[in-house]
């Protein structure tokens, strides 16, 4: 088969152009990467609620803390400048968002009353009288006045305080008062804060 | 540490380096895991858990510590307990992480077909892209270590990231920040493979455990998550740790052999094609063979 030399340059240009267009190239491939997602959180530090390690934890919530912003609280985890645990947490502590992030949290008053199979909701206002209530009946129940040689000692037994790792200088100064007060001598917390 | 922009160097379905390599520096990072120190605490497995907002699953108690039998879609990480009889009769709790181990070969993006679906950055890291994977789990087979784990809701398939997010942007991986005991280390492959040496190395002289070395394969060509394991010879203790990890043969035969011969046949067929209807023209409807039926009726004749 004889053909021209103008079919050869013609034929030549349209096999050509097909390879490029079908061709194998795909160009430039940009960096893919997921976006982080504590970019533009505000970081806040506390104090892990467990244990009386008392590990410092950054609280990452979402929102510049703009007023027409609800912030949301979107990631916990360990704070590297804390001198005791240096960012590294326990499991407990590192499910610390779901402290927050939970339908199971607990968010009002219930009591489970003697010898009841279950636990039911009670009011706020409820709940302080019946605690004050309870207080006043146990310790006019078990209050000492005077131990076995005489001596006055003005203690009441049948109640106990338990704090927790975070409660703070100022508010274990308050419960001091408070139940030494009530002549409350077993005072027990783990607080290292 | 390492950190840096993350950089493509390898994809899925897609023949040849990526344009532009070379040009940086390229450090690569490392998770180096003592299981010598490990307490089982699973402060990894929770924080793997809460920075990737994954649904958690309720579990069921199967007479063992380990949270569940293997990593799941949605719990990349796990801590594998076995507890280990020594020929002396003691025992001996081993506790391994199990996780992506990140191989320099990676057998799931060399089996995967889908471009793009898998990528490995210059960094290690060995990152799924799930907007492009296709859902047909070749990378699962594809896995040496088990690790790739179908979701049969979205159809895709799902593993450790090494958060590659959170190292993008110069953080530790969540796992390695949590870790209490510091069994979990992160840093360059050359300061971790030092490290795991030295650590090694005093296994060996001063705490009794004279086959103790590091687990780094060299048939995936080295991981980036590296073992400190108190008896290299047996691997297979740790939660079933394979003692040679092995690519299966066919991804390399389809990979490597069939592939680009298809794609020269393909590429072939186009332009052969497209030459012979220049010269030979299209191809003509045959007349009819004497004798061979009536000729059609015209359009209006024809029986209704």
């Amino acid at each position: 088969m004889a053909i021209s030399r103008r079919a050869f340059i013609q034929r030549s240009l349209i096999g050509g152009a097909t390879l490029s267009a079908f061709g194998f190239d795909v160009g430039p491939i940009v960096a893919q990467s997921r976006t982080l997602k504590i970019a533009r959180t505000s970081e806040t530090r506390s104090t892990c609620p467990y244990c009386s390690v008392s590990c410092g934890v950054i609280i990452h919530t979402l929102g510049d803390k703009a007023k027409n912003a609800v912030p949301q609280v979107v990631h916990v985890e360990g704070d590297p400048d804390h001198p005791i645990n240096r960012g590294t947490l326990c499991p407990k502590g590192a499910s610390l968002e779901q402290d927050i992030l939970n339908e199971r949290r607990l968010l009002k008053p219930q009591v489970r009353r003697p010898g009841s199979d279950h636990w039911e909701d009670i009011g706020w206002d409820q709940t302080l009288d019946e605690i004050g209530r309870w207080v006043k009946r146990t310790r006019d129940a078990t209050f000492v006045e005077k131990d076995a040689r005489g001596r006055t000692v003005n203690r009441c037994e049948g109640i106990a305080w338990t704090g927790g790792c975070t409660d703070t200088n100022e508010f274990n100064y308050l419960v001091v008062k408070t139940m030494r007060s009530l002549g409350v001598c077993y005072l027990e917390n783990q607080a290292r804060v | 540490m390492a950190t840096g922009i993350l950089q493509v160097k390898a994809i899925s379905g897609h023949a040849g380096a990526p344009p532009g390599r070379g040009v940086q520096r390229e450090e690569e990072v490392c998770k180096y895991i003592d299981v010598t120190t490990c307490i089982g605490c699973k402060a990894c497995e929770v924080a793997c858990v809460e920075w990737n907002d994954m649904p958690f699953q309720q579990t069921t108690f199967d007479n063992t510590y380990q949270t569940m039998p293997s990593t799941a879609w949605n719990y990349w990480n796990l801590i594998k307990f076995n507890e280990y009889q020594k020929d002396d009769g003691s025992l001996m709790w081993l506790m391994r992480k199990d996780q992506c181990m990140h191989c320099e070969d990676p057998g799931c993006l060399r089996a995967c077909p889908a471009d793009g679906a898998i990528v490995q950055y210059t960094n290690g890291i060995v990152d799924f892209q799930q907007e492009n994977c296709i859902g047909c789990q070749y990378c699962v087979s594809g896995c040496p270590f088990d690790i790739p784990k179908f979701n049969g809701t979205t159809k895709k398939v799902y593993k450790c990231t090494l958060c590659s997010d959170r190292v993008g942007q110069g953080l530790e991986p969540a796992c390695i920040k949590s870790c209490p005991t510091g069994c979990l280390k992160f840093g360059t492959k050359t300061d971790m493979r030092a490290l795991a040496d030295k650590r090694a190395q005093q296994l060996r002289e001063h705490s009794g455990f004279p086959n103790a070395g590091v687990y780094d394969p060299p048939s995936v060509n080295g991981t980036h998550v590296i073992y400190v394991l108190h008896d290299i010879t047996h691997p297979e203790r740790y939660g079933g740790l394979p003692a040679n990890p092995q690519i299966p043969v066919t991804y390399t035969l389809w990979k490597r052999v069939a592939k680009p011969i298809g794609l020269l046949m393909a590429l072939f067929a186009a332009p052969v094609a497209f030459f012979h209807y220049i010269t030979e023209g299209p191809k003509e409807a045959q007349p009819p063979s004497p004798g061979f039926g009536e000729p059609r009726p015209p359009e209006g004749e024809r029986p209704q």
